[in-house]
């Protein structure tokens, strides 16, 4: 994790994203785009707007396992709903239930509730301190979630954010 | 001869995501409550608009549009869902009570 919570490092930061999406490379043109990253910066510290969510949380092997990991989840998911959106008797039996989250941080319990509602076929509908309620679409998926991967998997990827 | 097989590739990315578009849409319409619908748009958000970006990313090349795209898709993974849970917890707080089934699946 970075912190960018040093308006020094969330200028470069943001003056990195601007090179990145310009393409273009001119004096004038890096000018005012150094110009308008400090504007912004400015605009963030008087607003009070950086505090600390401002960390940027790098992609490393053992994160990017868990979202290739997730990724598969999502493509199954997605077929299995879109096979029930498309049979003509619509098998579906949606409920809501409660699940807890075992994530430490806070930034880990972010993670397993998007990834919760990211995945079709359950929606995180609301959040309070470690209990999620969550709405599925079928007895499967909230079985599935019951089940607890996601959670042991999202506990697991946090410690290396 | 590999820049046909990419772009052979890429048209597969392309109208699949758009037939997984089409099949989210069809959800919206077929589901019976607001709260079974949010899931239809999941289909969209996350496999629809992944496979069309990702056929756009092959037609892209290796280029500064790719980098684009990627960073839209990045966009996309976060705030998707952080706006599927504001309309759901919306739903809830306003008293939108959800249908529920208990009879076995199909």
């Amino acid at each position: 994790m970075i912190n960018l919570k040093h308006p020094f490092n969330l200028s470069l930061f943001l003056f990195a994203v601007w090179l990145l999406l310009s393409g273009h490379y001119t004096p004038l043109l890096l000018t005012l785009g150094l110009l308008s990253t400090l504007l912004v910066v400015f605009i963030a510290a008087r607003a009070e707007l950086i505090d600390h969510e401002m960390q940027l949380v790098l992609i490393k092997p053992g994160v990017l396992l868990y979202w290739v990991w997730l990724g598969g989840e999502i493509v199954k998911a997605n077929i299995d709903v879109c096979r029930r959106i498309l049979d003509p008797r619509l098998p579906i039996s949606p409920r809501m239930i409660r699940v807890r989250a075992t994530q430490k941080s806070e930034l880990g319990r972010v993670t397993y509730a998007n990834s919760i509602t990211l995945v079709p076929g359950t929606v995180t509908v609301s959040v309070e301190g470690d209990r999620f309620t969550v709405h599925a679409l079928t007895r499967e998926a909230a079985d599935d979630l019951e089940g607890g991967e996601l959670n042991r998997r999202v506990r697991d990827v946090e410690q290396r954010f | 001869m590999l820049d046909i097989l990419l772009d052979i590739l890429s048209w597969i990315l392309l109208l699949g995501g758009a037939l997984f578009l089409l099949t989210g849409a069809i959800g919206v319409l077929r589901f019976p409550d607001f709260y079974s619908r949010l899931h239809a748009v999941s289909v969209c958000d996350t496999l629809g608009a992944g496979m069309v970006l990702l056929g756009l990313m092959l037609q892209g090349g290796l280029t500064l549009v790719t980098v684009k795209l990627m960073l839209i898709f990045y966009f996309m993974v976060f705030s998707g869902p952080t706006a599927v849970h504001a309309l759901a917890e919306a739903a809830q707080v306003s008293g939108l009570d959800p249908v529920e089934d208990d009879r076995e699946d199909g």
